[in-house]
């Protein structure tokens, strides 16, 4: 009991590990050819032509073909309940696909008070009257024909590219509200076909918005309503080409448009990843990543978006930006890299990247540990970032979360599982005496050649039991990973019967973990109260990352809104008053979100004015016309 | 329920508040029984139950404690072992020992105190059901108005009633010191402070590190007087801001959700200490609390004070009063462990913080009749008082006036009711014996005589004697100021500038209220609402009209307003008389040793020649206040240098301001916008 890897053997283990990068890599089918994936494309500007390579890649130029229109991910896969009144997952996809989670129904009517009987279903279809035609640069459009670079001003394109995934924006579509859309979308395929639509923009004065993944929760998509221009949404999807692999520096050049789970299914074909696995990576792509300081789960070996870049190509309308080498660090002035990560669409789009890549860890193993509370939990954590012994990843969830875990369980086969489930409750309950309603659980992953992740792992667990931890097995560490991928779909369930909810991070040092987790939840109590929400909020908060010197907390945050008139306001107001909070207390504006045109109110006490001031020239130099004209950020 | 009554004025929305006498129910039940109670009360949620061992070990161990021992032994030279056994020993002094038993022994014994002196101890249920669900949410501050030695533990005896958290109490070292008491005090939650801490930085690092842990962690709810000390005038003090700060600053840095502070009105009928606090402010000293001295006072048990007022005020979230006056973000950039100086706009927040708990604990005392008896009685000269003696119908007849105008004002009287007012009137009267007595239609002070001295008194001492009658008076008077004030300024600025002239007289009032902000509590920067404040209420009792521009006198207004000015003109008369004294007779330095009694005895000759009709100036409190508002307008200042609190004063200056205050000048519009967002 006390350790988790006595049960398994070395095959269960492997086992494990194959199954965890198909979850995160096996969402499609595999094409049946085994050629690799590494190929020096070039250039295919006919867009009419059907490009092989790119059958093979998840997001095609008409992303409803696969993915709804108004709530997270792939059409085939939800949270519903079915005849019978049990919550199930559809679809074939996740692990969890296809299964009944008994828990979660009595979860949710005792967390939200919500019930079945209260149905808000979403408008079923994209009704198409609603867009407002689009406006036309004639001049542009006519040029744009010239190049052949695929582009549509259908109604269905248009919308899909002017939101992201904050909740005001999937309220509004499941609404069938539709505001400013883009006038149009561009497919450009490779760099130079950005090169020729930067042109072209610049030459007729239209405004362009780079879209990526679309995984956006900053509001960064929105069409600014006051754009008067035609607004062309520059979609990157297509160029989604690992060009080369450099295996004796470890690198490789990729273009920017990639998502994440078909640049690590490409690059494991050969036996490498790049090890950033941000909780979006199945949809979010490379240039979107560099493009708001994006991080990643396993940034403990791997590093953030900005510790694995090497080198950036960037189309700006002064021309292309680009470093003259690929040396791993330069003095060479303030590192013009950083104007690139985090600019969020203000400057350019960004095209190919060289990243570093690691070969294929040997061994992965995961692993949780509960701890009487969370105050435990949090020092434990700060231990193990004192003695910088971080697994890839470790998270602690506060007890709300666990519960939430515990509720997602999947029905279980055997009566044996069972059996040792309610042992396994016993004995941390009744034996250690924890208190169900204040433990809190730390999940674990470590990866690695199999003899150093064992030791690691005792290392972890010996600290952890200095804080009164007690392991509590793989599988609940593997089920805490699994939520984060399907978390996005249980939004659309809630808000299916009145819940509304979603999450944001910040980042703060060490010594503010406990004050700004504590305050930030009492603050959204309290403002829902205040704000008239008539059940009690669900308010919950988990530390996904360490650093030496701090840590990034995610808060979850979700309501029943019966009995308001304007939940989204509501909801906009609760948020913007806890990150108010957070900022007084002295955490950041953000860690990885960006900050988009949902946040820029704080930018300026965030970095000042002269930093403003700073960001400000640049754009002005490099883009005295704001053609990228999202404006988010300044 | 027959101990249940509803307090028939009200400052507060709530109209309809419920007193219960909590005696009652000891008088007819055990007081063993009583003490030996089960206790079970529903602690602070977030809070670890810590012992005293374990917060006297957090404080010693804080972070904040190690950098400051390793800062002063630095700069003294000496070991930061030694510095942190002096932080042992001063933590060892200061710390409570909160036990039950002891907390049960009290209350075995206040039973049987209190029982003799009062005939109720009233307290208003609903705030204590308030405070009981306060304490579970956040960290509870308690602050009660000290007006009588019989209050220190007093709050912990009602809690102790009604199950709700034990405070541990800020009290004063000498408490401390006495024998026995001092150590059962502390066992019943008292921590000790020293007086005149002063530079001591070390003191001050153990002290605040002890409340802020204290505070921090919930442990059990602070209490400590925001004034400072026990009020020797009845009237609110001025508020002190150290303890403020220390208790505030936890939230201030965000290490608590949220604070809660609790102003508590305790009211008497009649002051165990009436005489010994008149005394003392004419410059007798107070005797040391000592264990002998506590039994000697015994014979005060077999007096009646008649009934005390607990009255739990609604609890205030310190989040919600600070939002939009402060960014606490200032804390940002530096470990929260180190000391960091607050930001004037801290400062200030916290300033007005402790104005607005002292102007809450006014507003929640009740006022008796013998209160409003003092104002009036106040207001005939003083040989009517001392020989011919007052009459009675006339006495009656106007204190129902006042009542009805108290009303108006929205005081909180306690009249008790379905009670005759003649026999509200003579009951009161003959609670206060000591200070006055009722013959033939007739009321007269009663002066203490000295019948074993065959000696006749000088014509000095005959004054002294008749100061420590009427500065009594004044005390009782004192509780029902805070009711008049505001319009009783607005009253003194029509009479003193004759103007109609909205504008003016605001600027006047905003003078007055500047010049008397060490003796009546005005929150800052809300000078324009008292302003208002003190329209309404006039134009409400029917004393004046207001339009846009004018303030108009109506004729059926005279009474008030006369009434008002007389009842402020003691004051402006003493600050005149100092003023006087600093421009003509003294030196440009002094200490404030020699300007006390050279004050009194230009006082007191100036009364034998019948050019002065105030005995207040004669009070310390009075002289003191004067000094302060002198120091505040900048016509007197503190020589730093100087060990014996000397004093350099700007004679001109001081003569301006007496000459605005008698009216031949205008005040200047020097008076600053006061900050919006207080």
């Amino acid at each position: 009991m006390a350790s988790n890897s006595s049960g398994s053997d070395s095959s269960d283990r492997q086992r494990i590990a194959q199954q965890r990068l198909s979850v995160i890599a096996g969402h499609l089918q595999r094409p049946v050819e085994g050629n690799s994936g590494i190929l020096a494309a070039e250039c295919k500007a006919q867009g009419d032509k059907l490009d092989v390579s790119s059958e093979r890649r998840t997001v095609p130029r008409r992303r409803q073909e696969i993915m709804k229109w108004n709530g997270w991910g792939y059409s085939d896969s939800k949270f519903l309940y079915n005849k019978k009144g049990q919550a199930e997952f559809t679809g074939k996809r996740y692990r969890l696909s296809g299964m009944i989670i008994p828990g979660l129904r009595e979860w949710m009517e005792s967390t939200f008070s919500a019930n079945l009987q209260h149905k808000t279903p979403a408008a079923p279809i994209l009704n198409s009257s609603a867009v407002q035609p689009p406006t036309l640069n004639e001049a542009f459009l006519k040029e744009l024909k010239s190049t052949g670079i695929p582009f549509s001003h259908d109604a269905e394109d248009r919308v899909f590219r002017s939101h992201g995934h904050c909740l005001h924006e999937i309220f509004a579509l499941r609404e069938g509200k539709i505001g400013r859309v883009p006038d149009l979308v561009v497919w450009p395929n490779c760099h130079n076909d950005v090169v020729k639509i930067v042109e072209l923009a610049c030459k007729h004065n239209v405004c362009l918005i780079p879209y990526g993944g679309g995984t956006s929760v900053s509001s960064a998509l929105e069409c600014p309503p006051e754009e008067t221009r035609s607004i062309v949404s520059l979609d990157t999807s297509q160029m989604n080409r690992i060009l080369w692999i450099d295996e004796k520096n470890l690198t490789a050049h990729v273009e920017a448009g990639i998502v994440g789970q078909d640049l690590e299914r490409l690059l494991n074909e050969s036996g490498y990843c790049t090890g950033h696995e941000p909780d979006s990576m199945e949809f979010s792509s490379l240039g979107g990543w560099v493009a708001t300081r994006a991080s990643g789960m396993k940034k403990n070996i791997y590093g953030n978006i900005e510790d694995l870049v090497v080198h950036i190509k960037m189309v700006t309308p002064r021309g292309v930006i680009e470093k003259s080498c690929q040396g791993p660090r330069m003095s060479t002035g303030p590192d013009v890299h950083h104007f690139i990560m985090g600019s969020e669409g203000t400057l350019g789009v960004v095209t190919e990247v060289t990243m570093k890549i690691r070969p294929m860890p040997e061994y992965q193993k995961y692993g949780s540990v509960v701890f009487p509370n969370f105050e435990m939990g949090v020092a434990c954590l700060r231990e193990v970032a004192r003695q910088r012994c971080a697994p890839a990843s470790i998270r602690l969830m506060d007890n709300e979360q666990f519960k939430f875990g515990h509720a997602l369980k999947p029905q279980v086969s055997s009566i044996f599982t069972s059996f040792l489930d309610g042992l396994k409750k016993f004995y941390i309950t009744k034996f250690k005496g924890f208190d169900p309603n204040r433990l809190c659980v730390a999940t674990l992953l470590f990866e690695g050649d199999r003899e150093k992740v064992l030791q690691h792992e005792k290392q972890v667990y010996d600290i952890a039991a200095k804080f009164g931890g007690l392991a509590a097995g793989e599988d609940n560490g593997q089920r805490g990973y699994m939520l984060t991928f399907v978390i996005a779909y249980l939004r659309d369930l809630g808000m299916d019967y009145y819940v509304i909810g979603e999450s944001f991070e910040t980042s703060m040092p060490w010594d503010r973990v406990l004050d700004i987790c504590r305050n930030v939840k009492a603050r959204i109590v309290r403002e829902c109260k205040d704000k008239g929400v008539q059940f009690p909020p669900l308010s919950t908060c988990r530390v996904t990352q360490t650093y030496d010197a701090g840590a990034c907390v995610y808060f979850y945050f979700a309501f029943n809104y019966r009995g308001l008139s304007d939940p989204v306001h509501v909801y906009e107001q609760v948020e913007h008053a806890a990150r108010e909070e957070i900022l007084a207390n002295g955490g950041s504006l953000s860690h990885h979100h960006g900050v988009g045109k949902l946040r820029k109110e704080w930018m300026r006490e965030s970095i000042s004015s002269v930093g403003m001031g700073m960001l400000k020239s640049v754009k002005d130099y490099v883009d005295p016309n704001n053609i990228f004209g999202n404006r988010n950020l300044l | 329920m027959t101990s249940t009554y509803k307090d028939s004025g009200t400052a507060s929305l709530n109209d309809d508040e419920e007193f219960t006498d909590i005696l009652e129910e000891r008088r007819r039940n055990t007081d063993l029984g009583y003490a030996l109670r089960t206790f079970n009360p529903q602690p602070y949620k977030g809070a670890p139950s810590c012992s005293t061992s374990d917060l006297n070990k957090a404080v010693l161990e804080s972070q904040y404690l190690r950098y400051i021992a390793k800062e002063i032994a630095l700069e003294t030279g000496s070991s930061v072992e030694k510095v942190r056994q002096e932080a042992r020993g001063i933590l060892e002094e200061m710390s409570h020992n909160l036990q039950l038993g002891f907390i049960r022994l009290m209350a075995y014994t206040f039973n049987k105190v209190f029982k003799r002196l009062f005939r109720s101890i009233y307290v208003n249920m609903e705030g204590l059901n308030m405070l009981q669900q306060a304490i579970q949410e956040s960290p509870v501050i308690l602050m009660p108005n000290h007006r009588s030695y019989v209050d220190f533990l007093i709050v912990s005896f009602v809690l102790f009633t009604y199950d709700i958290p034990i405070p541990v109490i800020a009290a004063g070292i000498p408490l401390a010191s006495m024998k026995v008491v001092g150590e059962i005090l502390r066992r019943s939650g008292a921590f000790f402070i020293r007086r005149a801490i002063g530079s001591d930085k070390l003191y001050w690092a153990v002290l605040s590190e002890y409340v802020r842990t204290i505070v921090r962690t919930g442990c059990a709810p602070l209490e400590f007087y925001v004034e400072g000390f026990r009020s020797r005038t009845l009237k609110s003090v001025v508020p002190k801001l150290g303890m403020m700060d220390m208790v505030l600053e936890p939230y201030f840095k965000g290490e608590v959700f949220d604070i809660t502070l609790v102003p508590i009105s305790i009211s008497y009928d009649r002051v165990v200490e009436e005489s010994l606090l008149a005394l003392e402010l004419l410059g007798v000293p107070k005797p040391k609390e000592s264990t002998t001295g506590l039994f000697k006072a015994s014979r005060v048990l077999q007096e009646d004070y008649g009934c005390m007022h607990v009255n739990f005020g609604r609890p205030l979230s310190v989040r919600q009063l600070c939002e939009g006056k402060i960014n606490r973000s200032e804390y940002n950039l530096i470990p929260r462990d180190l000391p960091q100086r607050p930001s004037t706009e801290i400062q200030d927040c916290v300033n007005w913080l402790a104005h607005l708990i002292v102007r809450t604990q006014e507003e929640g005392a009740l006022i008796s009749p013998w209160s409003l008896m003092a104002c009036l009685l106040l207001q005939a000269p003083i040989t009517t008082l001392t020989e011919e003696g007052l009459q009675w119908h006339g006495l009656t007849e106007k204190t129902l006036w006042l009542r009805k105008l108290v009303l108006d004002f929205r005081g909180r009287l306690n009249w008790p009711a379905h009670t005759p007012d003649s026999d509200v009137m003579s009951s009161t009267v003959a609670l206060h014996h000591s200070i006055v007595h009722h013959k033939a239609g007739r009321v007269y002070l009663v002066q203490d005589g000295n019948p074993a001295s065959q000696d006749p008194l000088s014509p000095e001492e005959k004054v002294m004697r008749t100061a420590a009658a009427v500065l009594m008076l004044v005390s009782y008077r004192n509780q029902a100021l805070h009711v008049f004030v505001r319009p009783g300024i607005l009253a003194t600025a029509i009479h003193i500038t004759k103007s109609t002239q909205k504008d003016e007289l605001f600027s006047f009032f905003c003078f007055l209220r500047d010049v008397f902000s060490s003796e009546f509590i005005f929150i800052p920067g809300r000078a324009s609402q008292d302003f208002d404040e003190a329209c309404s209420l006039l134009q409400k009792c029917g004393a004046v009209y207001i339009s846009q521009q004018e303030v108009t006198v109506l004729e059926t207004g005279l009474e008030v307003l006369s009434f008002l000015q007389k009842l402020l003109q003691p004051f402006l008369e003493s600050y005149q008389l100092i003023f006087r004294y600093l421009c003509e007779n003294g030196a440009h330095v002094f200490t404030e040793k020699q300007f006390l009694p050279a004050v009194r005895n230009l006082a007191t000759k100036l009364i034998l020649s019948g050019d002065l009709h105030t005995f207040e100036v004669l009070s310390s409190d009075t002289q003191k206040n004067v000094l302060s508002a002198l120091r505040r307008l900048e016509a007197v200042t503190k020589l730093r240098a100087s060990q014996q609190n000397e004093y350099k004063v700007n004679k001109a200056a001081v003569r301006r301001t007496g000459d605005i205050l008698s009216g031949k000048f205008p005040p200047e519009s020097l008076h600053a916008i006061p900050d919006a967002r207080l």
